[in-house]
């Protein structure tokens, strides 16, 4: 049993209802084909950073889910490509490690970035910690001279 | 006035010090780069959007060819731009 994602991008310019059963559609594609839904994510609608078929926004879904046989993605992936209603997909197969990220984010463990980023000592936050003890030190110098 | 024994350099010497890279992947224990996950991404590219080389950015083999094919996959769903200016 491995876990695969499959994110695509939905046609902003759908209504909500439409955008809502067409991920339906492919999520009930996806249960007949005896694969294991685990997840659906709805990233919203984001801004793309270069523009697809004229459109500059999408809708991001990422469904995950788990199967054993794996056939069934060709065809997925090639209704995909023929509804119009999807701009872009991408399948991917998670390993390991990628399966804990997901379920981990699920759970709230990953994605508060700036608290976690900061305990670890990520390079990108040492320089304003190393920093900010001399912006206290520099007014006692200051008040010295005076 | 510092004594002599006090002076003993010059100059800073950690001035011009070379700071030793390292993996940040391993340092921290990350096992997964995210494809969909901009803001992680976008550490790992120039303005023009183009991948840094390991000179630059210190990862591992293993870890580099994540992020690079991690990359790639965030270009096809427009998370990140083929190629841009200014984009940091």
């Amino acid at each position: 049993m491995r876990n695969y994602e499959v994110t695509f991008i939905v046609d902003p310019v759908l209504s909500g209802d439409e955008v809502k059963s067409t991920v339906q559609t492919y999520k009930e594609m996806l249960t007949n084909e005896g694969a294991g839904i685990v997840n659906v994510e709805d990233m919203g609608l984001r801004q793309l950073a270069y523009p697809i078929n004229k459109r500059s926004t999408g809708f991001y879904y990422c469904i995950e889910f788990a199967a054993e046989q794996v056939g069934f993605i060709g065809k997925m992936e090639l209704a995909l490509k023929r509804d119009e209603r999807i701009m872009r997909y991408l399948t991917v197969a998670l390993d390991k490690y990628g399966a804990k990220y997901n379920e981990d984010k699920r759970n709230g463990k990953i994605g508060k970035r700036p608290p976690v980023v900061k305990e670890k000592g990520n390079p990108y936050s040492a320089p304003v910690a190393v920093a900010a003890p001399k912006v206290i030190a520099a007014p006692e110098i200051i008040a010295e001279e005076e | 006035m510092a004594t002599q024994d006090e002076i003993k350099f010059l100059s800073n010497p950690n001035i011009g010090a070379k700071k030793k890279k390292y993996c940040r992947f391993k340092k921290f224990g990350l096992k997964y780069v995210d494809y969909k996950d901009d803001t992680f991404l976008i550490q790992f590219v120039n303005e023009q959007g183009k991948l840094l080389p390991r000179r630059l950015t210190g990862n591992s083999l293993k870890y580099q060819k994540r992020v690079a094919t991690a990359v790639k996959r965030a270009r096809h769903l427009a998370i990140l731009p083929y190629m841009t200016d200014l984009l940091k």
